[in-house]
């Protein structure tokens, strides 16, 4: 099987307009330190993800895809080696990201809007100007009639969507979301799925996604970047060559489905069905 | 025109204040009929008529004393808001904190308040001052307690979220920590209100010459039954009517909260 995986330490493909790294992860390791011991999460990993791609990571539960989009993100220290995004190591939260969690995490005293605008508050942005694109975010998402509803009156794909406006608000460069839909029902997923495509094509944000599903992440990524068991370590990349838009009947097509199959394998081998 | 009274005698039933005032009359209503089954005599369980008579001839009295065990009660209580809520704040933020002041506080609950309250005579006199400290004593740690569950129980998906912002401890604080702990808040503070009155009770059981508590004494002493037992009725209302006010602060505060939401969310 090897021969279908594409090794990390491969070189990418030198184009004549080869687009530039977006984030750069070198010899990247996380291990924790408990009160049991030191707990290793994150074996060192290197990964480039460029411009405008979006990049899906899958792998069984625990084995540190949570721990990679954080310290992508910031929110903790590397053990080892380093993040770069833009160039520039990744010290503390950086500005140009966005984040989306499993849970919409808004807040219930909020309206909807005053939640998506919460990070131009935070930050001391123009209001004005943040205000106009957070309902054109909002309108996108198919919320204009919500906005000034309350979190807890509208459905968990509503919410979620309300989350990925907030993501998006400060129109970063980067969007990092950690099993977005996870807690949402199929159908519900599929639609959302469709969404972020949509958004990712109209904004061209470069776009890490981490996901338990594998269909989920080979219908939206450009790379699928599958993890191996605690401690984490990349076990293969897969390049999904499917043509964009794509629509729910891609997932009929004979590529999808050899693409799922292969992924999945990798699990099946280690007797992990995630 | 009978349909609308059926709804308005409809709504009178359905009333929040209908349930409780019928509750109350039927145990008035067993209280007389207890007495007088067993022939209790009055200088145990006074007769509820006789109460009714010791509030006539007493009322302006008892009125009159409510108001310093009120004043205590609410100065207890503010007092154990004040220190209570950042206390819970230095606790829940900090590990060392936690570790040095919460089992000591846990500790200084075990000493029985009723047998310390006469210290506080002999520290600070008679008066205002011991019964403020005892319903002080008394209503500060369910507000600790509750606040620190408040200010724990914030989801740690909200923490990264507030720091992937880059949000000040301040502006973490007052956006997200501080309105997430409130319900909490607020339910140690209608723990604490109610046990604040008790706080003032014992306060001027101990020392005071003014207050429900003193005619409470007083009242057993004589064996005036009658008088004690409308004493009591009057320490009750001051609870209940101090409790209903935090509460619609709470409301008015927290509309947002899933406890308040049946009349909020109108629209969901």
């Amino acid at each position: 099987m090897a021969h279908l995986r594409v090794i990390p330490s491969h070189e990418p493909k030198s184009e004549a307009s080869a687009p530039r790294n977006m984030i750069e992860i070198r010899n990247l390791a996380k291990t924790y330190r408990t009160r049991g011991g030191d707990v290793p999460s994150l074996r060192p990993i290197n990964l480039d993800i460029t411009d405008g791609e979006f990049v899906a990571v899958v792998g069984p539960s625990g084995c540190g895809k949570s721990t990679l989009l954080k310290l992508v993100a910031g929110l903790i220290p590397p053990t080892e080696g380093e993040v770069q995004i833009g160039g520039v190591a990744v010290r503390e939260p950086p500005d140009d990201v966005g984040i989306v969690f499993q849970s919409p995490v808004l807040l219930p005293w909020r309206s909807v809007l005053r939640n998506v605008m919460m990070p131009v508050e935070v930050r001391r942005l123009d209001r004005e100007s943040h205000l106009t694109r957070a309902r054109k975010l909002l309108s996108m998402a198919g919320l204009e009639d919500f906005q000034n509803k309350y979190p807890w009156q509208l459905s968990g794909g509503m919410q979620q969507r309300a989350a990925i406006c907030r993501a998006l608000v400060h129109d970063p460069k980067i969007v990092l979301m950690d099993e977005p839909f996870g807690a949402l029902d199929a159908m519900t997923r599929e639609r959302m799925n469709l969404e972020l495509q949509r958004i990712h094509h109209e904004t061209g944000k470069t776009i890490l996604l981490i996901t338990h599903s594998i269909p989920e992440a080979v219908f939206l990524a450009d790379r699928v970047v599958v993890m191996s068991e605690r401690p984490g370590a990349i076990a293969a990349i897969y390049d999904v060559t499917l043509p964009r838009p794509r629509n729910l009947d891609v997932m009929g097509h004979p590529t999808f489905i050899e693409l799922t199959q292969r992924i999945r394998g990798h699990f099946y081998a280690r007797g992990h069905l995630d | 025109m009978t349909s609308k009274l059926a709804r308005a005698s409809q709504n009178l039933l359905n009333s929040a204040w209908i349930k409780p005032f019928g509750l109350l009359i039927l145990t008035v209503v067993l209280w007389d009929l207890t007495v007088r089954i067993f022939a209790i005599p009055a200088y145990l369980i006074p007769p509820p008529k006789d109460v009714a008579v010791a509030f006539w001839n007493e009322g302006g009295m008892l009125l009159r004393e409510a108001i310093p065990t009120t004043t205590a009660t609410l100065g207890g209580f503010i007092l154990s808001a004040l220190f209570g809520i950042p206390i819970a704040m230095l606790i829940a933020g900090s590990r060392t904190v936690e570790s040095y002041v919460y089992p000591l506080l846990v500790f200084s609950q075990s000493i029985p308040k009723v047998a310390v309250a006469p210290l506080f005579v002999v520290w600070f006199g008679f008066g205002m001052a011991p019964k403020v400290i005892s319903a002080f004593l008394l209503g500060f740690f369910p507000v600790v307690v509750a606040g620190v569950q408040g200010f724990k129980s914030l989801d740690p998906e909200m923490r990264d979220l507030v720091r992937s912002m880059k949000a000040s401890r301040l502006q973490a604080f007052t956006m997200v920590n501080l309105p997430y702990a409130l319900p909490a808040i607020f339910a140690g503070l209608k723990v604490s209100v109610t046990l604040a009155v008790v706080g003032a009770v014992v306060g001027e059981f101990v020392g005071a010459n003014s207050g429900i508590g003193f005619v409470l004494q007083r009242s057993i002493g004589n064996f005036e039954l009658p008088t004690m037992f409308a004493a009591l009725v009057i320490l009750a209302l001051i609870s209940v009517i101090l409790f209903w006010i935090i509460d619609l602060i709470e409301r008015l505060t927290v509309p947002w909260h899933a406890s308040q939401r049946h009349d909020f969310a109108a629209t969901a």
